[in-house]
This record gives C-alpha cells, structure tokens and sequence, in this order.
C-alpha cells in the first residue's frame, strides 16, 4: 500500500486523520496538530503575554500532551507565558499516588514548578475515606465537586490568572450528550465554550476543544511522552462511559460525529423566557455558587454529620 | 503450515485486559483460516482465543476491536493498511492502545 504524505509528498503516510481523513507522515502530522492548537488559542485570544497559567496535570495523557504542547507553543510563537503545572491529589491509594509521581517526571522534562493540592489539606477528607463512608455510589460527584474548587484554590496558591485543562474534543462532544440527557440546559450552554470565567473566579481555557483524542494518543505514542493510563479504581461504571462507548461507535461510523456533536451543543439557543440559575457565591466558603452553599460545602456538611447508613 | 512470529504490544490500559503484559513475542500460523493468508481479523480473534485474560467486550466489538482501541502495523495507523484485511507478515510490529482510559 503505497502512501505518501498528502503534505509534503515525500515521506511515507503513518496516520489517517478522523477530522478530515488526511493521510499524514509523522513530521507534517506533528505540524499540523500542533498549529492547530496554536490557532486555537489565537483566534479565541485566550492568552496574553505575561499571564501567568496553571496546566491541570494529572498524569494522564490529555494533560501530558497539553503540558508538553503548551511549553512547545510558548517557545516556539514566544507567547510570554510563565507556566505552571497543578495537580489535585485526591488520596485515592494505588491509583492517584502512582499518577502523580508521572506528574513528577513531567515536572523533571519539561522544567516547570510544580504544585500539588491534596483533598486532606483542602477538605479533610481524602477520597479513601469518602468512599469508605458513602461506599460506591455517589462518589464520583464528591469527587468531581471537590476536584473543580481544589484547581481553583490551587491556582490561588499559585498566583496565576489562567487555569488550561486538557479537555479536547471527545470529551467535550461527551459533555454535550451527557448534558442533552439530562436536560442540564445551564451546563449545555457553557460545557461548548473553549473559556469559561466565573464571577471573580479564575479564567479556565481547554486549548484542545478541537482535538481529537486519537491524535492526541498517537501524538503522544509516537513522540514517546510518558503518561500514566490506568481507570480510577473507584469508578467502574460511570454514566460517563456509557456516553463514551456511545460517541466511539458513532466516531467508528462518522468520524466528524465528535465535532458535529460540538457544533449542534452551540448551536442550541435558549428561549428568553427561560430562567437560567443566577450565579452568587456561597455563604460559607465564597465560592461561586448559585444557591446559598455551594456543592461542596453541602457535600462536606453530609460528610461531617455523618450520612444516614 | 509455517508460522508467523510478530510482536504484540499493549498501552493504554489495554495491556490489563492481557495479564498486564506490555509486550509479547508470539508465533501465530500462516493460515488461520486457510487457505487464506492471516489477517488482521484473524490475528484479533485468535487472540481473544489464546491471549486475552479477561473481559472480552472491553477488546472487540463484533469481529474487529473496540471502537476506541488504535491499532498500528509497524508504527503506521492500521487505517491506511486495511484494518481487517490486513496480511500478517512475519517479523510484524503490532500495537494496541486503548484511548478510552481518563486523562
């Protein structure tokens, strides 16, 4: 099977690309996926020279690549950006521990400071014990909740303006079905936007909203990067992944099902007359909030009372 | 009939479902399914036969794998050499890593 690069017309094609089903070699393949990325934090202007920005890393091979990808870009177009990397240790023995020393390496490879913010320390609760007290069941909500305020709170320690997530397009076209079928209008409306930014809250961008992860994971296969890969121990059967098997077998039909899933979550428009949650802040910890506490604190109240067995 | 020798590697988190084993050398036979040449389809269910520890379901889906499992033949994407119909030769480098795990 004779291919060559449909770029360069050279070198012999090692990737076919979902977006638009390209035949790449490895050298254009690098070029354009990073360009691509570079563009996307260009047109939507989410950086400034100076800024200083936290990478949420956790280890895995999102975040890896973004890390890797962010360092390369600031370089390489000298965005003038001063980066961090921010990880959330959320106590979970055999998973996150392991996780966090790839966090170490990266932090070793790619020569940037390093914070870790642990759930004990924030909460006084490491996710061990969480689920030895709620068992199964609903942690992954503890989790989540916990998770997006220990990033902020993070980024405070820091001093930084800017929080990059390594969310990219599957995760995102995920997002919008989860959302669809739950009829979680307000998230729909703000799970699609590539920045988010709460009322006196930390901007957080996902430079990879337009990435499919396949190339991500090819990218980080054939660059070599090290990531951590194994599934959360605690979460066996999310509704997240129901949604992921789902979106797979529609991306193995159609491979632009990710993107034009993304588009149809912009594309909806919410009536006027329709009451969206106002946001405020909580009265006990002044976190954005749009009841009077936040999830959090209402999760940690049940902690600490004591759940009803 | 002769044999094949190649080498399988698993990441991702794929390599769980195969005794969290990362690489492995095996010699797989010329014809799986003769007189037809091995192919691609044959080598995944034949694997599922002889390799896999558990959970099936988590590494095929009807005849090919899991959508969201890449596969490379000789560090090129298996879409650009024919996925399934693909013939196993001897001395072939082949991939599987699952994009499915969190990152």
């Amino acid at each position: 099977m004779g291919r060559l690069c449909v770029i360069c017309d050279k070198e012999r094609a090692i990737i076919k690309r979902p977006k638009t089903g390209q035949k790449l070699c490895k050298e254009c393949f690098y070029y354009v996926f990073e360009t691509e990325i570079h563009n996307a934090i260009i047109d939507n202007k989410l950086f400034k020279k100076g800024d200083r920005i936290a990478i949420a890393a956790s280890g895995g091979k999102d975040s890896t690549v973004l890390a890797h990808v962010m360092k390369l870009l600031n370089e390489r177009y000298q965005y003038g950006l001063e980066l961090f990397l921010l990880s959330v240790d959320e106590g979970i023995t055999g998973y996150r521990d392991d996780s966090l020393e790839t966090v170490k390496r990266n932090q070793q490879q790619y020569e940037l400071p390093l914070k870790i913010i642990s759930y004990s320390e924030l909460y006084g609760w490491s996710m061990d014990q969480i689920v030895k007290e709620v068992g199964l069941k609903n942690n992954c909500t503890f989790c989540g909740v916990f998770r997006r305020q220990a990033l902020d709170r993070g980024a405070v320690i820091l001093n930084v303006d800017h929080i990059v997530t390594g969310h990219n397009a599957d995760d995102i076209a995920e997002t919008v079905l989860m959302n669809i079928l739950r009829g979680d209008i307000a998230r729909l409306q703000r799970c699609t936007e590539i920045c988010t930014t709460g009322d006196g809250c930390i901007r957080r961008s996902k430079p990879f909203k337009y990435t499919y992860e396949k190339e991500i994971v090819m990218y980080a296969y054939f660059k070599k990067l090290d990531y951590f890969s194994t599934e959360c121990i605690y979460s066996p059967n999310s509704y997240r992944g129901h949604a992921r098997t789902f979106l797979k077998d529609l991306e193995s039909v159609r491979p632009s099902a990710i993107i034009d899933i993304i588009h149809s979550g912009e594309a909806f428009e919410i009536k006027k007359e329709v009451k969206l949650p106002t946001q405020g802040v909580c009265k006990r910890c002044g976190y954005m909030s749009s009841n009077e506490l936040c999830k959090a604190c209402v999760l940690l109240e049940g902690l600490n009372r004591g759940l009803p067995k | 009939m002769s044999l094949l020798k190649i080498k399988l590697s698993f990441s991702g988190g794929i390599e769980l479902l195969f005794d969290n084993i990362k690489q492995k050398s095996v010699e797989i036979p010329s014809s799986i399914n003769p007189p037809n040449s091995t192919t691609m389809k044959d080598l995944i269910s034949w694997m599922k036969d002889n390799l896999l520890k558990e959970r099936p379901e988590l590494f095929m889906s009807g005849d090919t794998v899991r959508p969201g499992i890449l596969v490379l033949i000789n560090d090129s994407d298996w879409e650009l050499e024919g996925e399934l119909e693909y013939e196993i030769k001897d001395g072939d480098d082949i991939v599987f890593i699952s994009t499915l795990h969190g990152g």
